[in-house]
Parts: structure tokens; C-alpha cells; sequence
């Protein structure tokens, strides 16, 4: 019964599939190898280790399709999402580019999209091998019907020494009902360069849908890659993404992962150390109520010596929402003289909110320095006593601490402009008028 | 007018209060009038703070006998933001660090939060920036202090200042300074001190919590109140604090027992 459950979900992913076209090189043979995996795999449930905590099996009832014609849109509708100054703004709407939404200003020679019936603009082929080599899909069902269908891939490429000072852009809007999108980012960046990139997953209804997304990071030596990512999806809406990211000697990887939206949401974030002394900060929040859930599973990986990785991982929980974290660090035999920092903190504004949070720690070497702390709680009431001495009313001073909470991760990302703009979501979400 | 002839603002009698099981505030008297300045000097957990917490409505206390009348109402039955409303403000011993209020912002909502109570003009971002920057030049604290987060990372002295930044704010009836001087270094200390000075009038009280005799040569008290065991054991003028830096605490407590 599951096993058919399974694969009648999976085969609905794959449906409406776009056959081969003239896909450069080995993208063919890549997307047939991901077909057959996606075959042979069945989608988890909550008896595999890894997703105890979030049963998906409302996604598996759902009939998905691949998507119809989507909501008309022009840039007017899509004005709040934009960010000013960016390199380059990439906008798929209901999994497809649109050129008339995007801009490449800055960003055009570095930017592209690579599509099953040909690439917009020729792509070094080894930049296109690093497709599927860091986002492995042998195991993973999601993964493997994403990398099957690659029918639209944003290919950014900033070659040895490169520098873009804005972000480049990629808004990922959803019009229709009851469909999935496969979202697929490549980034290479090359030694010596320099990127943010910045993935935004929007809607414009509130109905469900699924999102299955797939970001392919290659950090080169010495480069630096900020990635800032922000779900969110309709409160009825299923995303599941992966990040999966490799770090070359002393790259440097740094994201912030801001999930809002979404029924329910996964979020795989894999950061692999492939150099000496590579080094990754990893920022989350996830601020949720009502009935959803949000489960951040992230895995450092410190396979060789001198890596440094610090993460903070925030969730505000209220409603009957519920918060999942798991965070794996894997400090290989001879990755000597690591030194990492973990921790998980976490906010319950109700009895009914629920939150899951593990540090899982697996050290190999010897001389290392692994922190982590966890902590689940709610308001400080010295803090919340402290606001109401100066005259703020109890309610006020709560929301206050409330918006404290999360800006502070919010206040990590390198963007003035997208910090403002979710400072400005949080006060809302809080409900704080006086501060507006 | 005298002191004596002018209006009380707070009158405790018989004020108990526990923690927990913790009976901490054993039967504390203790009248302000408008205009005078008090010092209350005792050893260290003799329920100094406590005391200053109950009366600004801290919920871990729980009162078990005795009442508080601040400018004729029930002090204690208010609400800890009605009591800052009414014009009673605790400067914290140790004020609380918050990541991610920016301290303008906090600034704003404490100052509109008391302008409404009182019936006036609550001021925009802007209007308020200009307001808040002119009070601490009277504390001589950097304009940066305004980015920063709430109280986080401050020094010692630092967040000190910070509470009187917001006493000269909030413009209140009666201030209690809980070890506002300690960790502020001299010039630290001169600036504090005339900074209080300065909001200080004939309408306003201050009580002062310190171990130290030398902010009272800034500040000078009406009276001086040793507290010791939940009690306030001795009260005298500014004198018996100068005595008190002399002699400690020992032989009020052996005259008292
Ligand atoms: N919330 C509480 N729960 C339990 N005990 C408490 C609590 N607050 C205070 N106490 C205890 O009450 C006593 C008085 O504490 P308080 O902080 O009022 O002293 P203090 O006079 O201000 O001391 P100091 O000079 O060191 O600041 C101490 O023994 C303290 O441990
Ligand atoms: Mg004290």
C-alpha cells in the first residue's frame, strides 16, 4: 500500500517530464541516470531516522501536475519582491524563465540558463559537469526526480577572480494550484571570486503546492560565496529543497536560510569541505504558527584540516506549529585543528507549539574544538520585566522580545536592503504597530 | 516650603515579600516627599534590590504583608507598566541585554509608551532622534549608542548610562537608582551624578541604592537608611554615611540586636 503510495507520488513528479532535446553534452546521459534512480527509490516516511519529525505524507495524497499556463504577470506584480542593486535578477515563474521579468545588467556574462532544448548562451562544458556532482541523488528520491527533469537550469558562473558586488537575484514566484516545480541553480565560482546569491521562493495564492528545489554550490579557492535563501511559500504549499555545497582551500561559503511559508518545509543544506582550511557559516531561521512545520536537517562535513564552520539556527514557533532542527557535524580523521560552533535556539510562544532540536556530533580527529548548545524555552521574563518597567505593556513588550529573536538572525544577512525588508515581515508577524 | 510640607510621593508601610519560599522583605517604613533625595546603604543581600524590584512590580516577588502609596494610589496593585506610566521608574541593577532592538527603537517605545499614559505627544522616528540626541549630551554618550543593540555589549558603565539616558526620558516622579554608580569610573561618575542632578526639582524624588559614600558627595541625601535582613535597621542623615564608610555595618547590627 505505502510502496504503491510511493510510487504513484513519485510517478506524478515525474510526469510531464520534458523529453531530450539538444541538452549539451553529458546533461542527457545525467538526466537518464536520474530517471532510473528515481525509479528505484521509494519517498520517505517517518520511519526513516532522518525524517521522524516530519511526515509528509499529505504531500503523497496530494495529485500534483506539471504546470499549465501560469497567472499572467508583469514586473508590477512582482514590485515588492524586487531588490535594488542586484547584478542580475533571474525570474522563473511556475518553474520557467522569464526574460521579460529579469534583468541582467551587471551579472549578464556571468548568468544563464541552460534549457533541455539548448543553453541561451554557451557554457564552458566542464562548468556544466559540476551539474549532479555535489548534489548527489543516489539516495535521495527528491533529488533524483529534480535532476530527471533539468529542463531549465540558472547556470551562474564567475570565472577566476571575479567580483559582482550586488546579489544576483533568482525569485522563484508560484500561480498555480496543485503543481510541482523543480527549481535548479548551478554556482561555480572559480578561485579568487566573489558572489551573493540570493534565492527567494514567492507565491501570489494561497493554495497548495509543491516546490522541489535543488542548489548546486561549487565554492573555488580562496572564493567567497554569500547565499542568502528565503522561503516563503503559501501556508498550504509543500517545499522541499537541497543545498548542496562544496568548498574548495579557504573558500569560503556563508548562507542565511530564512524559512516563513510553507504547510510543510524541508531544508537539506550539505556543505563538504573539499580544501584545507575552508570555512562555512550557516544561519537559520524559522518563524512559523498555525499548522506548519519547518525542518532544517543541515550536514558539515569537515573532511579535511583547518576548517572552521559557526552556525545559528533560530526557531519562533507558535500556534501548534512545529520546529525541527537537526544538525550534523562530521569531523573526518585528519581533519585536525577544526574548530566549529553549533548552536540551536529556539522561542515556543504557545503550549501547543512543539519544537525538535539534536546537535548530532561525530568527531574523528583528535585536535579539535567542537562547541554546541541547544536551547528551548520561552520569553526571559527578567527581559520581558525589564520592557514593561518602561512602560510597555506586557503584550507589547512580548512581541518586542519576539521581533528581537529573530532579527537577530535576520540582521546577519549582507544585504541592507533584504534586511529591511524582513525586519519589516517580522514586525508585522509579531503585530508591532508601535515600531512601523 | 520645607520638605516636611511637601506632598509624600511614596509611602511604604509594613512592606513583606518573598521569593519563592524565600522571605526576603521583612516590615519596611519608609516615607518620600516631592523634592527630597534618600540613600538606602547596606550589606550585600540585605534586600536592597529587592526592595526596589517589588515596588516596580517584578512578578517573581510576592508580597505578604504590608502596603506601597505612590502619589496617592495602590502602588502595588498596578500593573510593573502602570507603575512606569504612573512616573515610577527603576534604574536596573543589572540592565538586561537584548539582541536585536536597536536601543533607538527601545528609546521610542519607552518614551511613547509614557507621553500616551500622560496625554501627550508621542514623536515619529525622526522627531524622537533629534530629542534623544540632546539628552545624552547631558550623559555625554556617543550618538552610536543609538544603532546598537539594546544594552548588548555594553560595559559596565555603559549601561548605566543607558538608564539614566532613559530616566531623563521618561521624566519620572521618583527614581530609584539601583547601584547606579557601580562600575562607573570618576569622571563616569561626575557625569552620572549631574546628570541626575539636572532632572532633579521640587516635584521629583530620587532614591539612591549604593554601597559607596563618594556618590553622595555628588548626590546629596536628605536621608540615609541602613537595610540589613529585610529590615531597614537605621535611618540618619548624610552623615551616618560617612560613618558607615568608616565603621561598616557591624555595629548597626549589634545596636540593633
Ligand atoms: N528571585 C529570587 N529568588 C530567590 N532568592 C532571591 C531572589 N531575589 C533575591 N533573592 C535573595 O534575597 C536576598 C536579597 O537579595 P537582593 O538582591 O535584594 O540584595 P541586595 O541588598 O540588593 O544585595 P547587593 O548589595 O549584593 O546588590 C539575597 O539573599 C538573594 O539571594
Ligand atoms: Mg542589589
Amino acid at each position: 500500500m505505502e510502496e504503491q503510495l510511493s510510487r504513484a507520488f513519485l510517478d506524478s513528479l515525474l510526469s510531464g517530464r520534458p523529453g531530450s532535446g539538444n541538452e549539451p553534452g553529458g546533461l542527457k546521459a545525467l538526466r537518464a541516470r536520474a530517471l532510473e534512480r528515481a525509479n528505484a527509490l521509494s519517498v520517505p516516511t517517518t520511519r526513516h531516522e532522518d525524517w521522524r519529525f516530519t511526515d509528509l505524507s499529505p504531500l503523497y495524497r496530494l495529485s500534483l501536475n506539471a504546470p499549465g499556463t501560469s497567472v499572467p504577470l508583469t514586473v508590477a506584480d512582482i514590485t515588492q519582491h524586487l531588490v535594488p542593486g542586484v547584478a542580475a535578477r533571474c525570474v522563473f515563474v511556475d518553474g520557467h524563465y522569464r526574460d521579460d521579468l529579469s534583468e541582467n545588467g551587471l551579472g549578464t556574462e556571468f548568468v544563464t540558463v541552460v534549457r533541455t532544448g539548448g543553453e541561451d548562451r554557451k557554457v564552458e562544458p566542464d562548468v556544466l559537469d559540476e551539474i549532479g556532482r555535489i548534489a548527489t541523488f543516489d539516495e535521495d528520491p527528491f533529488v533524483a526526480v529534480n535532476t530527471a527533469w533539468l529542463s531549465e537550469v540558472l547556470v551562474i558562473h564567475l570565472p577566476r577572480g571575479a567580483c559582482l558586488t550586488g546579489p544576483v537575484h533568482c525569485l522563484f514566484v508560484n500561480t498555480q494550484a496543485d503543481v510541482v516545480t523543480h527549481p535548479r541553480v548551478l554556482l561555480v565560482a572559480e578561485s579568487g571570486s566573489d558572489v551573493t546569491l540570493l534565492e527567494d521562493f514567492v507565491t501570489v495564492h494561497d493554495r497548495a503546492y509543491c516546490v522541489n528545489a535543488v542548489s548546486e554550490i561549487a565554492v573555488g579557492a580562496n572564493a567567497r560565496v554569500r547565499h542568502i535563501r528565503l522561503q516563503r511559500e503559501s501556508r498550504s504549499a509543500f517545499h522541499v529543497a537541497t543545498g548542496a555545497v562544496a568548498v574548495a582551500r579557504d573558500g569560503r561559503y556563508e548562507s542565511n536560510a530564512i524559512a516563513t511559508g510553507a504547510r510543510i518545509s524541508r531544508h537539506n543544506l550539505h556543505v563538504r569541505q573539499d580544501g584545507e582550511g575552508a570555512h562555512f557559516s550557516l544561519d537559520g531561521l524559522a518563524m512559523i504558527a498555525g499548522r506548519q512545520l519547518a525542518d532544517t536537517h543541515s550536514f558539515v562535513d569537515h573532511a579535511l584540516a583547518h576548517g572552521t564552520s559557526r552556525q545559528l539556527h533560530k526557531c519562533v514557533v507558535s500556534g501548534g506549529a512545529h520546529g525541527v532542527f537537526n544538525g550534523r557535524i562530521l569531523v573526518r580523521p585528519g581533519a585536525q585543528l577544526t574548530d566549529s560552533s553549533q548552536e540551536s535556539r529556539n522561542l515556543l510562544l504557545s503550549g501547543k507549539a512543539q519544537i525538535d532540536t539534536k546537535p548530532q556530533l561525530e568527531i574523528f580527529a583528535d585536535d579539535v574544538k567542537c562547541a554546541h548548545g541547544a536551547a528551548v524555552g520561552q520569553l526571559e521574563p527578567e527581559e520581558v520585566f525589564y520592557l514593561r518597567s518602561r512602560g510597555l505593556p506586557e503584550s507589547l513588550a512580548r512581541s518586542v522580545l519576539t521581533y528581537a529573536f529573530a532579527a537577530d538572525v535576520v540582521d546577519r544577512i549582507p544585504v541592507p536592503s533584504v534586511v529591511d525588508h524582513l525586519r519589516a515581515m517580522i514586525l508585522e508577524r509579531t503585530g508591532i504597530q508601535e515600531l512601523a | 516650603m520645607t520638605k516636611e510640607e511637601a506632598p509624600v510621593l511614596l509611602e511604604v508601610r509594613g512592606l513583606a515579600a518573598k521569593a519563592g519560599s524565600a522571605q526576603i522583605l521583612k516590615g519596611i517604613d519608609f516615607t518620600v516627599r516631592a523634592g527630597e533625595v534618600h540613600a538606602i546603604m547596606g550589606p550585600n543581600g540585605s534586600g536592597k534590590s529587592t526592595l526596589s524590584k517589588v515596588l516596580a512590580g517584578h512578578p517573581a516577588y510576592e508580597v505578604t504583608a504590608g502596603t506601597a502609596r505612590f502619589d496617592g494610589q495602590d502602588l502595588l496593585a498596578m500593573a510593573a507598566e502602570d507603575r512606569a506610566r504612573a512616573g515610577f521608574f527603576l534604574s536596573f541593577q543589572y540592565p538586561v541585554e537584548v539582541p536585536g532592538v536597536a536601543n533607538a527603537q527601545f528609546l521610542r517605545l519607552a518614551y511613547n509608551s509614557i507621553q500616551g499614559a500622560r496625554g501627550r505627544d508621542e514623536l515619529d522616528p525622526l522627531e524622537f532622534d533629534d530629542y534623544v540626541r540632546e539628552k545624552m549630551k547631558l550623559l555625554e554618550m556617543a550618538p552610536a549608542f543609538l544603532d546598537r543593540s539594546l544594552n548588548t555589549g555594553f560595559s559596565g558603565g555603559e549601561k548605566k548610562r543607558n538608564e539614566i539616558l532613559q530616566m531623563a526620558l521618561l521624566e519620572p516622579r521618583l527614581a530609584f537608582l539601583d547601584e547606579t554608580d557601580s562600575g562607573l569610573d570618576i569622571d563616569a561618575l561626575r557625569v552620572v551624578a549631574n546628570g541626575v542632578n539636572t532632572l532633579r526639582n521640587d516635584d521629583n524624588a530620587v532614591v539612591l541604592v549604593t554601597h559607596y559614600q563618594r556618590l553622595l558627595n555628588y548626590i546629596v541625601p536628605d536621608y540615609v537608611h541602613v537595610m540589613d535582613g529585610g529590615r531597614l535597621v537605621k535611618t540618619g542623615g548624610k552623615e551616618l554615611a560617612i560613618e558607615l564608610e568608616a565603621r561598616g555595618y557591624d555595629w548597626i547590627q549589634k545596636s540593633a540586636a
